[in-house]
């Protein structure tokens, strides 16, 4: 049926084969992750004697298990922990981003191409040569084990992935619009909230998206900055869970790690053609 | 050339536009495109300096210097420098592990998005779905979760170890085998080759389908096809990918840190570089020597990626430079 009249030329068998061969690799691909759900629902025995993703019941007893630690911290504080800091990320990257972005695509200033090849530089800068004197500064600050050297930096733009891909989507928009607005007499700041923002819908999205993965997933600069449990996140907390309870609980363990990568899966559900065009423009790592 | 004067100036004028407007005979500009231009660019360009140059050039200062975040920086010239290289063999096994692991991980990565992105270019059914299932892994990898996975896998009851029994291979543990565990971070990054296959798709589908046409009339053979028309036609987006590659998998740091425990084991054999840093910077303090890394490090990321570039005249072929 695959091969029905609209590809009378193409050799059915072939298309079979290729069938074949892509559902191997994603059974392969999926299999890691299959047995990470089907574990979390097993009891501790039955996790590494049973190489079946399918568990024999739906017992959410792991989750129950898993949820609270041994040290009274409990997963609620992680993920509300996640999220406070996922959504200041989120608004420093869409201001911060969309200012420079503009400026980038659409004002004539001086020195405009120099600081164009700087910020995509910045792109290249490893972060390991900046984290001893950031660490210093924050520090100095008295800014350690807060959530601020996790959010401040992104209000002033450092990820400069985000000030490419909406550079590239503002020179996208026609620039008539913006002429008419200034023969109406807008300045360059109306035109931005005016025109500019509303337009540039699409590219906020996939900020949006990109910024929350990255940082819900990030381990490095959490657990360089974030030292009591009531401040950890949800990688932190996952990583106390292994040191903590490591070599005796698999169920709750897997079924906390299952958990947490539910954030992720869901946005990549709703957004997936977003996630899709933004990776192919620009190059963002998934 | 008055930048310094009219950047404060906005925060009069542009409150009322309309004011300003009608009191002068309706000047369009009330601010000229250079003030606006670095008014805009002005939370970037704190961030910068604050943030990533600032940081960038201490850090070369502190390299040269003994630093433990309490004591003032003492300079001792190009003395971390000299250690790393002659009197450090963790540093040195770092380098060896790192390079191991990005010239492998790397080229296969490619290799496998780009295989999946040839398979998926054809007109076939379900590819949005076998396109979310290829690329999830990409969305998920770098995750603790994921790492914690990846550690039970290959452990020593791990789905690997039970798998190869089926076929006789009695196997160890692999994370905890000095000579297997830095593969098992490898088939990890592997694993999210999908991100990249996303770039190839892309890529595939801006080839011009006359090409192909006028191929085939010519008696041009599928396989004739890719090395003729696909390959060279997508060097550019190989190429861009190449560099993306090295660029991030230099930096790899939560499996490795997951997997040996932040500890780099078994002997060393997962310490990677960036997990080397760590260690000395913010375990043992040692600031400045961390720091001398951290600038070996952007320097060699940096030679790579400019050898990519320079060789890139020789192997990428640009449309408009037929």
């Amino acid at each position: 049926m695959a091969t029905s009249a609209r590809t009378v030329w193409v050799f059915p068998f072939s298309q079979l084969l290729t069938h074949l061969v892509l559902l191997a690799g994603a059974f392969c691909m999926l299999y890691p992750l299959l047995w990470m759900i089907g574990s979390s629902f097993k009891p501790d025995s039955e996790i590494f004697t049973d190489l079946s993703p399918i568990p024999r019941s739906l017992d959410l007893t792991n989750y129950i298990r898993g949820w609270v630690l041994g040290t009274g911290t409990s997963f609620t504080t992680f993920y509300f922990n996640s999220f406070v800091v996922c959504a200041g990320a989120i608004i420093g990257n869409l201001l911060s981003c969309s200012l420079a972005a503009y400026a980038f695509a659409r004002i004539r200033f001086r020195l405009r191409g120099m600081w164009f090849a700087v910020m995509l530089g910045t792109l290249m800068l490893p972060f390991h040569v900046t984290v001893v004197p950031q660490y210093i500064i924050f520090n100095t600050l008295g800014w350690t084990n807060t959530f601020l050297p996790l959010v401040v930096p992104k209000f002033f733009a450092v990820d400069a992935f985000f000030i490419f891909l909406m550079v590239q989507f503002i020179r996208g928009i026609p620039i008539e619009l913006e002429q008419a607005a200034m023969v109406d007499g807008c300045n360059r700041f109306q035109i931005f909230t005016k025109i500019i923002l509303p337009l540039l819908g699409p590219a906020l999205v996939t900020t949006t998206i990109f910024t929350f993965i990255w940082t819900y997933n990030d381990f490095f600069s959490q657990l360089l900055y974030l030292s009591t449990e009531n401040h950890y996140t949800v990688s932190l907390g996952l990583r106390l869970f292994l040191d903590a309870s490591g070599q005796s609980a698999w169920g709750p363990m897997f079924a906390m790690t299952t958990l947490s990568l539910v954030p992720v899966i869901l946005v990549f559900a709703f957004f997936q053609r977003r996630l899709v065009e933004g990776i192919a423009t620009t190059g963002l790592k998934g | 050339m008055a930048i310094g004067h009219s950047s404060e100036s906005p925060a009069a004028t542009g409150v009322s536009p309309s004011r300003a407007g009608t009191r002068l005979t309706r000047t369009r500009k009330p601010l000229s495109d250079n003030a606006y231009g670095y008014l805009f660019l002005s939370p970037w360009l704190v961030g910068l300096l604050v943030f990533l140059a600032g940081p960038t050039l201490v850090s070369l200062y502190l390299s040269f210097t003994d630093f433990n975040l309490l004591q003032p920086p003492k300079w001792v010239g190009a003395q971390n420098y000299i250690t790393l290289f002659t009197r450090d063999p963790r540093y040195l096994k770092a380098l060896r592990v790192t390079f191991t692991y990005v010239f492998t991980a790397a080229p296969l990565n490619l290799i496998f998005a780009l295989l999946l992105a040839l398979l998926l270019n054809s007109k076939i059914r379900g590819i949005s779905f076998y396109r979310a299932v290829y690329y999830v892994p990409s969305l998920l990898g770098g995750s603790v979760a994921i790492a914690i996975l990846w550690q039970q896998i290959f452990g020593l009851d791990g789905v690997v170890s039970q798998i190869l029994g089926f076929f006789g291979v009695h196997g160890t543990s692999w994370v905890s085998s000095p000579k297997q565990a830095l593969w098992t971070l490898v088939i990890l990054h592997v694993w999210q080759f999908g991100s990249a296959m996303i770039i190839f798709l892309a890529g595939l589908k801006q080839i011009p389908a006359e090409l192909y046409e006028a191929a085939t009339i010519d008696g041009a053979g599928k396989v004739r096809r890719f090395w003729f028309i696909t390959l060279p036609m997508l060097t550019p987006v190989i190429f861009f990918n190449l560099v993306l590659q090295i660029i991030n998998s230099f930096q790899a740091f939560t499996p490795a840190f997951i997997i040996s425990g932040g500890k780099g084991g078994p002997l060393d054999s997962t310490l990677f570089y960036t997990l080397y840093v760590y260690i000395q910077g913010f375990t043992n303090f040692r600031m400045g020597y961390a720091s001398a890394m951290g600038w070996i490090l952007l320097i060699i990321i940096g030679v790579f990626t400019a050898l990519a570039f320079l060789s890139s005249k020789y192997w990428v072929h640009y449309d408009d430079a037929r």
